[in-house]
């Protein structure tokens, strides 16, 4: 009897044992294999290292956050010799984001799909895009049937334009469908994602029925130049390969209450974004004063974007 | 007590495995250098994916799952497969099936290591992967069906592999297994069968952003599929065990695995019927995905040559095994068999996986096939199966042979 007990609590701290190595490795592997300037490859070595194993962004105090936050602006200094500032704000009290589109100005010219790339630090080399323009004939009211790689001037006569992006569900799928919990919605409506707890699965992807989000198929790349240095954690931060990443409203802005570059950028103002529950928002004067409608209703995900028409 | 100290321990029995694993005719021996050829392709194609990332397959962010999750799918149905040969023989007794119901198990485990590859090479930051371990990482359960997936199957892996592995260590040391301490979990295993499967077929049926998969039918049609290409498999492996070993098997068992492929195959076809009248009676702009896959749109019809000829072959098969003609002679039941699996691949891989992608939520349509690296790591992961289904196989065979002459076949069941 005692020596079975004996074997079992054996067996146990060796799997306990071969775990733990097996994880080591790991990291050894995922810091190793970036290390391309001998310099500094010892203490980016070390930074990776312990980037490996930090917690899901959530489980981390505020202290930990810090030490990552340090990490990973030293990485960037190390690698691209470029200072950064990421934040960790958090969701204010009484914020609600939503978002409203208006169909009838718009008229496709694109600038918001740009701004949000420099805004957001997307892959220059895939060509990533948070926001479709979608190019509609008269008639049609989903962008499925429209045309979302139209390019000739703009308007066109008889078209009239929709923009999607991720819509930032209050019932949203995606957070149900990810397996380790790395994506979630935030108190004030935003889906983020941890970036480094996610796995790649791509389940979110899958389980997405607006087409919400990317994932990140090779290593992203950004022209130093054009990197966007104010940047959140949960935000536009620079992202590595085989991650989700979406759509987060420009956390990094709006939580500063500054509004997100694709409304900043709309040349027709077509694009309305403010704290749904402040009743004196413009957001809300649409929602109150306008015929708005959402897209795929039936499916109860609950998005908080809304087309109007003036 | 004093019986057991006559007896060989582990070690010995480990030594044995070894041994008898590794010797055998010039034709075993080209047979594993084929497997450890396959693996490595795979080591070589998992290496290039490692350097470039996921760039390196042909997926993309409107079919973001491809060939890797298209097989994991199929193969999770082998292994639940185990389920018809487990539940005859334990719970009706059936002494033909008993014989062989190890052989069904050890394709069971060698299913489960090819799925859990195939998930692994699929993952885009696999060395995360211990973010999924409960304790040390996050597991969204119950919420996430891919949580549960990993539970099952991990569980299915262990039932699987533990069960056999304990009857025949009692065996190697020419002892009964003793009834109380495997028999429960062998009632387990017959339960979680099924759900491994349905449980993989709720992950995509749970979508409802998927229409082509958001179908109340996936699930049984998911256990009809693979109670017919899993037995489909375990046979052809037991003429393999027939030609290669001196583990004889009796045509009997054939027999009786032909009748459960036969009917699980018609049911298969019956539900497939169901779905693609559903689907083409009242066209809505949900049957998108089922125009994709059975005529193409928009120019894109990679896929519809694949599915006819999956249907076409799926619809002999199942006729040449029905009717069983030249009765004696079963020169067509093999090829029958090898049609009806690739059928059910076909359908249920890629056929399934991929409309269920296109047109994207947007109404994206393009096309898909495989990467040469997406090939490469699939040969390497098929290799492995194999390669673990012989190793369990060749001594587990030994060790039974060797136990039935020195006991004689009784008809005591344990």
């Amino acid at each position: 009897m005692d020596s079975d007990k004996k074997k079992t609590i054996d067996r146990r701290t060796f799997l306990k044992g071969a775990t733990s190595a097996a994880i080591v490795g790991g990291a050894a592997v995922t810091a190793g294999c970036k290390g391309k300037n001998l310099m500094n490859s010892s203490e980016t070595f070390a930074l990776e290292f312990q980037e490996y194993f930090k917690k899901h962004y959530r489980l981390m105090t505020q202290a930990e956050r810090d030490k990552t936050v340090l990490r990973l602006e030293n990485m960037a200094r190390l690698k691209q010799d470029l200072t950064v500032d990421i934040d960790t704000t958090g969701p204010a009290p009484d914020v609600l984001y939503g978002y409203a589109f208006n169909v009838t100005r718009c008229e496709g010219y694109m600038e918001c799909v740009k701004a949000c790339i420099k805004e957001n630090n997307l892959d220059r080399k895939s060509d990533t895009q948070y926001i479709r323009i979608f190019e509609m004939e008269h008639g049609q009211m989903s962008p499925d049937q429209g045309d979302g790689k139209y390019f000739h001037m703009v308007p066109r006569d008889g078209h009239f334009y929709m923009g999607v992006q991720c819509f930032q569900c209050d019932n949203p799928p995606c957070v149900k469908a990810c397996p380790t919990k790395a994506t979630w919605r935030e108190p004030d409506g935003i889906v983020v994602v941890d970036y480094d707890w996610c796995i790649g699965c791509r389940y979110c992807m899958a389980a997405c029925p607006y087409w919400g989000r990317r994932f990140n198929w090779n290593t992203p790349e950004i022209p130093t130049e054009e990197i966007t240095t104010k940047q959140h954690y949960l935000g536009n931060r620079q992202r590595v390969r085989g991650m989700m990443e979406k759509c987060t409203f420009c956390i990094q802005r709006s939580r500063k209450g500054k509004m997100t570059a694709c409304v900043e950028a709309c040349p027709t103002g077509a694009r309305v974004f403010g704290n749904l529950l402040d009743p004196d928002s413009e957001i809300r004067f649409v929602l109150e004063n306008k015929k708005v409608y959402r897209l795929k209703e039936d499916l109860g995900t609950e998005p908080k974007f809304w087309y109007f028409i003036d | 007590m004093k019986k057991e100290t006559a007896k060989k321990g582990l070690i010995p029995f480990i030594k044995d495995t070894l041994v008898w694993n590794l010797s055998g005719s010039i034709g075993y021996q080209i047979y594993l250098c084929i497997l450890v050829c396959l693996m490595l392709s795979g080591v070589y194609g998992y290496f290039i994916q490692f350097k470039l990332g996921l760039a390196a397959t042909h997926m993309s962010n409107i079919v973001s799952w491809g060939f890797y999750i298209s097989n994991f799918t199929f193969l999770v149905g082998v292994a639940a497969a185990a389920v018809m040969l487990i539940l005859p023989s334990y719970v009706f007794n059936d002494k033909d099936l008993h014989k062989v119901v190890i052989i069904g198990e050890v394709v069971a485990v060698g299913a489960l290591v090819m799925c859990m590859s195939f998930v692994f090479v699929d993952l885009g930051r696999p060395l995360q992967f211990w973010h999924l371990i409960p304790g040390i990482g996050q597991l969204n359960f119950p919420s996430s069906l891919l949580a549960w997936d990993i539970l099952v199957l991990n569980g299915y892996l262990a039932l699987n592999a533990l069960i056999p592995a304990y009857i025949v260590y009692c065996h190697y040391q020419g002892r009964e297994p003793v009834g109380k301490y495997y028999k429960p979990f062998v009632f387990i295993s017959i339960g979680w069968a099924v759900a491994i499967h349905m449980v993989t077929a709720f992950l995509y049926q749970g979508l409802p952003a998927r229409p082509f998969w958001n179908n109340p039918l996936m699930g049984p049609r998911f256990l009809a599929s693979a109670f017919a290409a899993g037995p489909a498999i375990i046979s052809l492996v037991l003429h393999v065990v027939n030609a290669a070993t001196d583990y004889k098997i009796d045509n009997k068992i054939f027999n009786k695995l032909r009748i459960i492929i036969v009917s699980a195959a018609v049911i298969n076809l019956l539900m497939l019927f169901s779905e693609i009248f559903k689907e083409f009676y009242f066209p809505t702009h949900h049957s998108q995905s089922a125009m994709y896959l059975f005529f193409g749109l928009e120019g894109h019809n990679s896929l519809v040559p694949w599915i006819w000829t999956a249907i076409s072959i799926n619809l002999v098969g199942t006729l040449i095994l029905a009717f069983n003609p030249f009765r004696e002679r079963q020169i067509l039941l093999i090829p029958a068999l090898v049609l009806l699996i690739v059928g059910i691949w076909i359908e249920k891989g890629i056929g399934l996986i991929v409309p269920g992608l296109v047109p994207s939520p947007m109404g994206e349509i393009i096309s898909y096939s495989p990467s040469t690296v997406e090939l490469l790591i699939t040969l390497g992961v098929v290799g492995l199966g194999m390669f673990v289904i012989t190793m369990l196989l060749k001594p587990a065979l030994i060790i039974e042979k060797r136990y039935e002459d020195l006991h004689g076949i009784h008809d005591k069941d344990h």
